[in-house]
């Protein structure tokens, strides 16, 4: 089993995230980026799935050359090689835009499953794995919390999370599947796999290597515009009941939620 | 100046980092509670590849520069210093003498199983009459007929006496110089060995799920070989593994100390008290930035150091500089970080009172904070 995962570099998710003054973007200046966490446990069951039925595993990776460090951090805990789609041209764009070049990258190599994260903790689109599928005419399945490969590496049976329950589906092979936490629990890089890291092939391409033209990628080629970001509104001070025991104080709550907040 | 740490640095922080805070975090008070040695962790971090990095890889060993040893050190540290000391000691004190100074035999028969993490190394100096003065080792190794006597005692030792403890390089006197002086050697005592006993635990205020112990040895008896190094070395030898001992320690405290820094700053930023948090009061506020900032200037100190180490420059000077300020600066970061925390930072549901206890023992071990200073000043021709 050759196992592709798509990994996205995302700022740590304890940053404080602040917005530049005229809404264009966040203020990166600051950030610490990591592996996007769901991510992670793609990167783990590709792992595991290599464990277990042999192959390789392949980082795919998008992003200016500070991703680097997160390719590494999934070649140390195990991966073989990466791909690292390098272009200035391939910035700000949308789920669609990133998903072409994800897809064009994946042309020309051999692989059996494609693993992408639920979404991307950064702009929480979750629509990069499906679109890709869509873009390679692969079947695809999302948010899975359990992968189980057909011993002849020819289907496989995921448990998908759905509102309220399990979706439980078969597929065929190749297929585009997006990962959810309780899949797997991720390990950690560890320090032979560090140093092992640097010496993984690592083939970075840039758009002419891709054959793309720049107006069909990054921000040129997104169907999505940001328009202005804001930051989410600050939270109003909660109310504090006072009074001497439930007695003096349910009456007042129960008064405040139906005059006040009218929701009974 | 390039003030960047290196790719693999950068990720091994992070990874150090997450499995502090995931696998030892949760633990940690409920261990320094009991008070006994955790397998579990060793195990834990043996699995990390940590139990040996400065190590060359052929002995099984991370291969890393010391920096990047200093870094894990620190990342445990910032969450529990008994986890830090224990895999600090195996490390620096343990591993490293018979690295620089064992022969090929040595080296092959300890060090992989060693940095694998499955046998523990420690280093026996301090004695009950000898402590900051080395040189008053009573210690005594006599050579009879090929083996080497072992007679006296130790105390304070990290390591020696836990079920996977393996191997100690003691130091021992073995005759006059021709100054007239003691001649003292560094001597490999494997445990088990008949004539050497440990005693049982300390009790002790900090560092308390790692093991010390006092060690005792009557006749006890190992083969020639066991001479760590050449003849004449041993006391050189000693102090240089002290100088890069003191860098762990001193990684130990700038670890502590930042630690205690973010629960500082978390618990000023959500403790509200006259309808405002803690930190809007400027003298709050004040102290929190006096403490980073003294935390980033022992970094400084004690990154240089490594960084000289590294580079096979001397750094006895630097590496006292930077265990002194390390340790020192984490004394004063707990005890602001402390009194930010009021009466819930004296209560030990807060990890703050942990730290505050587990600081002291860097002023004192691999060297007080005076003999830090009397390292420095000789360096001055005082
Ligand atoms: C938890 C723990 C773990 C340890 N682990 C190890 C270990 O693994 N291996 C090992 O060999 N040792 C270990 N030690 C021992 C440690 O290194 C010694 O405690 C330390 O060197 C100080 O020696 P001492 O305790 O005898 O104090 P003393 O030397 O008696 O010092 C007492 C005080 O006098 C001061 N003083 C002494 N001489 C001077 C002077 N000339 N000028 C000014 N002030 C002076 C000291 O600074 C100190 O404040 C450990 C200690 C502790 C507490």
């Amino acid at each position: 089993m050759n196992v592709v995962v798509c990994v996205k570099q995302v700022p740590d998710t304890e940053s404080v995230i602040k917005v530049k003054p005229d809404g264009s973007d966040i203020i990166t200046d600051d950030l610490k980026y990591v592996m996007n966490p769901y991510d992670e446990y793609g990167v783990e069951e590709a792992l595991q799935i290599k464990e277990k039925f042999g192959g390789s595993v392949t980082i795919l990776c998008m992003g200016p050359s500070r991703v680097v460090e997160t390719i590494r951090t999934g070649l140390a805990m195990g991966a073989d090689k990466a791909i690292h789609l390098d272009d200035p041209a391939l910035e700000g764009g949308d789920a669609f835009a990133t998903a072409k070049a994800l897809a064009e990258a994946l042309k020309g190599i051999e692989y059996d499953l494609v693993l992408c994260g639920k979404q991307a903790v950064d702009d929480d689109l979750s629509q990069t794995g499906q679109t890709l599928a869509e873009l390679l005419g692969f079947p695809h399945a999302s948010l899975i919390q359990k992968l189980e490969i057909a011993d002849d590496n020819k289907s496989a049976t995921v448990h998908c999370q759905v509102e309220g329950g399990l979706a439980v589906l078969d597929v065929s092979l190749p297929a585009v599947l997006t990962t959810q936490k309780g899949l797997n629990e991720p390990r950690y890089a560890s320090l032979p796999g560090i140093m092992k890291a640097k010496k993984k092939p690592l083939d970075t391409k840039d758009l002419a290597a891709l054959g793309l033209s720049a107006d069909s990628v990054g921000c040129a080629g997104s169907k999505t515009i940001i328009t202005k970001m804001t930051p989410p509104p600050e939270r109003a001070a909660g109310k504090v009941i006072e009074g001497e025991g439930p007695q003096e104080t349910v009456p007042k709550l129960v008064q405040l939620l139906r005059e006040e907040a009218k929701v009974i | 100046m390039d003030f960047d740490l290196t790719e693999e640095q950068r990720i091994l922080r992070k990874t150090v980092r997450d499995f502090s805070e995931k696998e030892i975090g949760p633990v940690a008070a409920e261990l320094d509670k009991g008070e006994s040695f955790s397998y579990e962790i060793v195990e834990k971090m043996a699995d990390l590849g940590i139990m040996g990095m400065p190590c060359g890889e052929e002995y099984g060993g991370g291969g890393t520069d010391y920096l990047s040893y200093i870094i894990a050190v620190e990342e445990l540290a910032r969450v529990d210093a008994s986890s830090a000391i224990t895999m600090c000691a195996h490390t620096s004190l343990g591993i490293m003498p018979i690295y620089y100074y064992g022969t090929e035999e040595q080296k092959k028969e300890w060090l992989p199983k060693l940095t694998s993490g499955k046998v523990l190394a420690s280093f026996g100096l301090t004695e009950p009459d000898a402590g900051s003065d080395a040189g008053a080792t009573k210690t005594s190794a006599k050579f009879d007929h090929g083996v080497w006597i072992i007679n006296g005692s130790k105390c304070f030792i990290t390591n020696a006496g836990t079920k996977i403890s393996g191997i100690i390089t003691i130091t021992a006197v073995t005759g006059k110089r021709e100054d007239g002086r003691k001649e003292i050697e560094c001597i490999l005592v494997p445990k088990g060995t008949e004539g050497y006993e440990v005693g049982s635990s300390y009790e002790k205020m900090g560092w308390r799920w790692s093991d010390t112990r006092a060690l005792y040895f009557t006749d006890c008896r190992v083969p020639e070989e066991n001479l760590l190094g050449k003849k004449g070395h041993g006391l050189r030898q000693m102090l240089e593994i002290l100088d890069g001992g003191r860098l762990s320690v001193g990684a130990m405290g700038l670890g502590g100390a930042q630690g205690a820094f973010e629960m500082a700053l978390k618990y000023a930023k959500e403790r509200f008290q006259f309808g405002k948090p803690l930190s809007s009061f400027q003298v709050n506020a004040f102290k929190l930035s006096d403490m980073l900032t003294e935390i980033e200037m022992a970094r400084l100190m004690l990154y240089k150091a490594s960084w000289l180490k590294d580079r096979k420059r001397p750094f006895i000077r630097e590496a006292a500089m930077g265990k002194l300020v390390c340790s020192e600066t984490m004394g004063r970061v707990v005890d602001q970080a402390l009194q930010l925390h009021g009466g819930y930072g004296y209560m030990k549901e807060y990890p703050i009172e942990r730290f505050y206890r587990d600081q002291k023992v860097l002023d004192i071990a691999e060297g007080t904070s005076e003999i830090q200073r009397i390292v420095i000043s000789r360096t001055l021709g005082c």
